[in-house]
């Protein structure tokens, strides 16, 4: 293959540039299990909705005004005046979504069947850094509109800051730039949002590619498929991710671009999950909302911090409740990695768990009722007891028997 | 893994319930067809006669209204704009928002967006509930919206409405004030011609919240249907290719 190759203009290139090897490296010689199923979309999903965030993004800088004066007004030209405005911000915003469905599925994914397990807890951190700078840039991003729910949403986090004691105030103002959320800080956040996150985001996911290239894949059996070679050094049970699972991964794009489509086209706000009642009215900062939400994908941690009584203990135990995440790989140390072939009780806590989340995430759109506050509590314990769990259950699990191949 | 995904469902279902809901006050639906062109340009002319003389839209243009609503550019100029503005001006108002704060006790609010901030149901329901209130100086209240700025605008075509209060005693035993409107006397329209009048006016406020949506529903179609056929094409494409992986 390297004879042919060395000439012509591709020939060229390589005599002074790894392209080649580098296509080689990580797609036409990159073996990847041959059993990945369902779960196995979301990593090249969340890629190609980070592109389409990316590009919708850049078009719609075109035309809008990071401008507290101006702000509100020019989402709504772009939504009217600018040609094809409307399809591109509605993208955009169900995009923002979107890629949370996609990073929260791919999360789950890395944790039944065990992905974070040594030798990949580099992948794993540097995943769970994409997901904090996710948030990030979501959050800033949504100040963006200049609605009444993006500026009090921003108004109660950074507000949050102001709980850290001693400097807290004095840091929250220098977040925000004045004392109350204003032009200064929507101009910062429009810089962060466009240039500063972007920038990191797209070196971790070189980073996370990278590193999973280094240690290869890991598959729904949680089996090492480098065990087993052919004579050339093959892994017996691997394939070239190109063409086969560019091809496999086609499929996945078609049908998430059909959800999407459907979103986009029929429903952009979602039933106000996705664009919000109140964000139709322009920001003002002598009006606070009667309910103020944060988005969807932010209100499991926004639960956490309202069923703490105390307000830092609150945001220590949010920040703890992302952080936690970042501990899994040395958390769970059982030797099996795939939920296929783990005990009951370990898929107990993980059933547990997956409740908790969701429900932590009902109720942090709902209003603090003594009620609420109270399973809020509960489902809050029951999330940060699954990371506890997870370091003696291994000690008395009945595990199945690992295969030695994929099945 | 199928299990997990029924679970996850099954769990989103009160979430999707409750993002439907709503504030205390029962909204009738409004049951608009944006569709409907002549309902639409019935409420255009509605809008311009009763609304924009105090509230502005002024993230709208005339011109994009009228190629929308097949109104054509004369007819709009002649007899939608009374601001002596041009077809591509946007839909301001000339009131002084300082003036309007000493008139009304507040700015009225810009109504580009205001059906997506209200919902329909929301603006059918108190556009049609204000009633008779001599204890404001404006003269009126609404029940959906209490102690509103803005006076019954439409009141020369419903009439006047009263309030009627009965008391009614719930099961526990706690009594409650339920207000009710009656139609103490009559405008120009019956109820029933009112109604659709103010669907009308919906209507178009709906519109004007999102001018493109006619056009992303009619593109949606297409793109949907598209990449159904690109599925199969990629389904096939991936069958083949995986014919040798055992």
């Amino acid at each position: 293959m390297g004879e042919k190759w060395n000439k012509g203009l591709l020939g060229w290139i390589d005599a002074r540039f790894p392209l080649s090897k580098m296509w080689n490296e990580h797609l036409a010689e990159y073996y990847a299990p041959k059993n990945f199923n369902f779960w196995y979309y979301f990593g090249s999903l969340a890629l190609m909705v980070l592109v389409l965030q990316i590009v919708t993004g850049i078009w719609l800088t075109m035309n809008y005004k990071p401008d507290a004066e101006m702000a509100f007004n020019s989402v709504e030209y772009i939504m009217r005046d600018v040609n094809w405005g409307w399809l591109i911000r509605y993208m955009h915003s169900t995009g923002a979504s979107m890629f949370f469905i996609v990073v929260y599925l791919h999360m789950f994914r890395g944790l039944i069947y065990g992905s974070f397990k040594k030798p990949r807890e580099l992948i794993w951190i540097f995943g769970m850094i994409i997901y904090v700078c996710l948030m990030a840039e979501a959050f800033m991003g949504y100040l963006l509109p200049w609605g009444q729910m993006s500026y009090w949403g921003a108004q109660v986090i950074i507000s949050l800051f102001g709980a850290i004691p001693g400097i807290g105030d004095a840091l929250a103002l220098w977040i925000r730039g004045d004392f109350v959320i204003a032009d200064a800080t929507l101009n910062r956040f429009f810089a962060f949002h466009v240039i500063a996150v972007p920038i990191v985001l797209l070196a971790l996911v070189v980073l996370h590619i990278l590193a999973l290239h280094e240690v290869g894949s890991n598959n729904p059996d949680g089996v090492d498929i480098k065990k087993h070679k052919d004579e050339n050094g093959i892994p017996l049970d691997g394939i070239p991710f190109h063409p086969y699972y560019t091809v496999k991964d086609i499929v996945g794009v078609a049908v998430f671009l059909i959800v999407f489509s459907i979103i986009v086209f029929f429903a952009p706000e979602m039933g106000g999950w996705f664009l919000e009642r109140d964000n139709f009215i322009p920001a003002d900062p002598l009006k606070t909302p009667e309910h103020i939400v944060p988005l969807w994908y932010f209100t499991p941690f926004y639960a956490i911090l309202r069923a703490v009584p105390d307000k830092f203990l609150g945001v220590v135990a949010m920040g703890g409740a992302i952080f936690v995440m970042f501990l899994l790989p040395w958390l769970d140390r059982s030797p099996v990695k795939s939920i296929r072939y783990r005990g009951t009780i370990y898929k107990v806590a993980i059933g547990i768990f997956v409740i908790s989340f969701i429900a932590l995430g009902y109720l942090g759109t709902q209003p603090a009722t003594p009620t609420a506050t109270n399973f809020a509590r509960l489902f809050s314990v029951l999330y940060f007891g699954f990371f506890l769990s997870l370091l003696i259950i291994p000690k008395f699990e009945k595990t199945k028997p690992v295969p030695d191949r994929v099945t | 893994m199928k299990k997990y995904l029924v679970i996850v469902l099954l769990a989103l279902a009160p979430v999707c319930a409750f993002a439907a809901g709503g504030h205390g006050v029962h909204l009738d639906h409004a049951n608009i067809d944006p569709t409907n062109r002549q309902s639409l340009q019935r409420g255009a002319s509605l809008f311009v006669n009763y609304c924009l003389s105090c509230h502005s839209a002024s993230l709208m243009r005339y011109e994009h209204m009228g190629n929308d609503l097949g109104i054509d550019e004369k007819l709009v100029s002649e007899n939608l704009i009374f601001t002596g503005g041009k077809v591509g001006d946007l839909m301001t108002v000339a009131t002084a928002p300082d003036d309007a704060k000493i008139w009304f006790g507040t700015v009225p609010p810009d109504l580009t967006v205001i059906a997506r901030a209200r919902g329909v149901d929301w603006l059918y329901t108190y556009l049609r509930s204000f009633y008779r209130d001599d204890s404001r100086h404006i003269g009126t209240n609404n029940l959906v919206f209490p102690d509103v700025g803005m006076p019954n605008v439409l009141w020369e075509l419903q009439g006047i409405q009263e309030p009627v209060i009965t008391t009614v005693k719930e099961d526990d035993g706690t009594e409650v004030k339920v207000v009710e409107l009656e139609l103490a006397e009559q405008g120009t329209l019956t109820p029933v011609e009112f109604d659709r009048t103010v669907r009308d006016l919906v209507n178009f406020l709906d519109y004007l919240g999102e001018p493109a949506k006619h056009d992303r529903r009619a593109l949606g179609t297409k793109v949907v249907l598209f990449l159904l056929f690109f599925l199969v094409l990629a389904y096939m494409l991936k069958r083949d290719y995986w014919k040798d992986v055992h």
